[in-house]
């Protein structure tokens, strides 16, 4: 009797697991229609991804300083939020934030004093197109967690502004939109891309339309709704309106800005303005349709 | 002196004999490679996050190779019972301390020297900028850290009784002066007495390590680290590589040499 190899039997239960693979697969896959959807990460690692994406986006930060970040044992902790990352320079964000990173304090002994030199000290901002080098960190966050807003929203920025990379950030924005379609935040930065970089001030309008409506939807219910982001969404969409000649509009969004915005004075006089040129156009309006 | 040396050329000879090296430089090779590969944005100038992966992978390396080269040798010659013969030579236990600890250490400057110059290669040809200077900041420092590492493995090796468990404890000491030694001082101020003296004594005491990573410095293109503090940071390397070694010279003197 012929003696088959060890090889051939190896080979043949090889064979054998890749049949019963491509038959049960689908059926595993039919168990459980959720598990697949969050993709490779989402099987490895489950809910933790979220806390390995928190981690990323503070590396994020971290090279957004270059380095100079504090530790969990330093006095005062790490920034919360992301607003600083796209805040600009004078502003108030800016200036709170800037008071915040003086964590370090005076050297309270001679080997502290000493281990300074070996430390980065200085408080300062990626510039001049470096703001690239926290994309790789954003990136990699968003994998992991895809309902993370601020991701999308900070890349977008950077990627929008300093690197004159607009596709890029339409798509990464879109992409984010796709993983949460209800988001007020993505739908008003999308608006912002159309109107400061594409100029196509219908399909801002449009985004932030969409974006009062998901803030209207959801935001109110919460215990701190956030009234800046709303001041935002209708401030812009009263200068769409008001671009396009609706001043009835803008003056209705106006009057909700009014309600949250920190300058009600300066909402005031630009109702104010408003009124008034709704005021000369129906006057001028109506001596033309008196004339014979 | 040329006994010493004698040694160390064993030492090193073992490092090209063996396979860690090699292994984990095809390791850091292949994963920095590969994230060299990823496409950010269509964006082909972002480089940071390339070298902070590969500094830190050569950091880990360089501490296994440290560790995993040093733990080994005293109680391999102990355990091959060639440690016999080496004495009768004549060579005496300070020799073979000095020898082991010089060999080692080379043997980590051998390799960190290969590390640097991949890292310099892959860094250099995607920035298009080469700061030189910094990279050999960024490698005496770290040599130097490696010199005290070795020096306090050694020590392990006539302390504990196997190199698994002398290599598991100095590895678990070493990353963590890395990550808290900056901190303890603060540490200490929070707690009650007498932790505190405890505390803040222990923070006088140990070996500053986290002085000689000065990785953030070559990732962001920092300016040099002024020269005076890299000697003095060099010199106290020096002071506690040496005690250690005196240290361990002292253990092994009178130790029994049967296993």
């Amino acid at each position: 009797m012929t003696r088959f190899s060890p090889f051939w039997i190896l080979l043949l239960l090889l064979a054998g697991c890749f049949s019963l693979a491509t038959l049960l697969q689908p059926r595993v896959d039919a168990w459980d229609p959720q598990a697949g959807s969050g993709g490779v990460l989402k099987l490895i690692l489950g809910d933790s991804r979220r806390l390995i994406a928190d981690q990323f986006m503070e590396q994020a930060d971290v090279s957004f300083h270059s380095g100079y970040y504090p530790s969990i044992f330093d006095e005062r902790k790490a920034p919360k939020g992301t607003a600083h990352m796209t805040s600009k320079e004078g502003s108030a964000e800016e200036e709170d934030h800037e008071q915040k990173m003086s964590f370090l304090g005076p050297p309270r002994d001679f080997i502290e004093r000493f281990g300074r030199h070996f430390l980065i000290t200085e408080h300062t901002h990626l510039e001049n197109g470096n703001q690239r080098e926290i994309l790789p960190w954003l990136q990699i966050s968003a994998n992991l967690d895809p309902h993370r807003i601020d991701t999308y929203t900070v890349a977008a920025f950077w990627l929008r502004n300093s690197l004159g990379k607009v596709d890029e950030a339409e798509k990464f924005l879109r992409e984010g939109l796709r993983n949460n379609p209800g988001s007020y935040e993505l739908w008003y930065e999308l608006g912002v891309l159309y109107s400061e970089n594409r100029h196509d001030f219908v399909k801002a309008r449009n985004a932030w339309e969409l974006s009062l409506r998901y803030w209207q939807k959801d935001e109110p219910a919460k215990k701190e709704p956030d009234l800046i982001g709303f001041e935002k969404i209708v401030v812009h969409l009263a200068n769409a309106e008001e671009r396009f000649g609706n001043l009835e509009k803008a003056v209705e969004y106006y009057k909700m800005a009014l309600k949250t915005s920190p300058n009600p004075d300066v909402v005031r006089q630009q109702i104010k303005e408003l009124e008034q040129k709704i005021g000369s156009q129906q006057s001028t309006n109506l001596t033309t349709a008196h004339q014979p | 002196m040329n006994t010493i040396f004698a040694l160390s050329g064993v030492v090193i000879k073992e490092l090209c004999r063996r396979k860690d090296f090699y292994v984990l430089f095809i390791l850091t090779a292949v994963l920095t490679a590969l994230m060299g590969f990823a496409n950010f944005f269509h964006d082909d100038k972002i480089v940071r996050y390339l070298k902070e992966i590969c500094l830190l992978l050569i950091w880990v390396s360089a501490l296994v190779i440290a560790i995993g080269t040093t733990a080994r040798q005293i109680p391999a010659e102990r355990e091959n019972r060639t440690i016999f013969p080496l004495l009768a030579k004549p060579v005496s236990r300070a020799q073979v301390v000095a020898g082991k600890f010089m060999g080692c250490w080379l043997a980590c400057g051998l390799a960190l020297i290969v590390f640097y110059i991949f890292f310099g290669v892959i860094s250099g040809s995607r920035e298009h900028y080469w700061p030189v200077l910094e990279w050999f900041q960024a490698f005496w420092l770290q040599w130097v850290m490696l010199a005290v590492v070795v020096a306090m493995v050694l020590l392990g090796s006539v302390v504990f009784a196997a190199p698994s468990s002398n290599g598991t404890i100095c590895f678990i000491v070493v990353l963590g002066i890395l990550l808290l030694g900056r901190y303890l001082n603060q540490i200490a101020l929070r707690e009650p007495e007498p932790l505190k003296t405890v505390v803040y004594g222990l923070y006088f005491m140990i070996p500053h390590l986290e002085w000689y990573d000065i990785r953030d410095f070559v990732i962001y293109d920092r300016n040099l680290i002024d020269w005076t503090s890299c000697g003095l940071a060099t010199v106290y390397g020096a002071v506690y590589s040496a005690f250690l070694l005196f240290a361990t010279w002292l253990v092994f003197r009178r130790k029994a040499l049967n296993v």
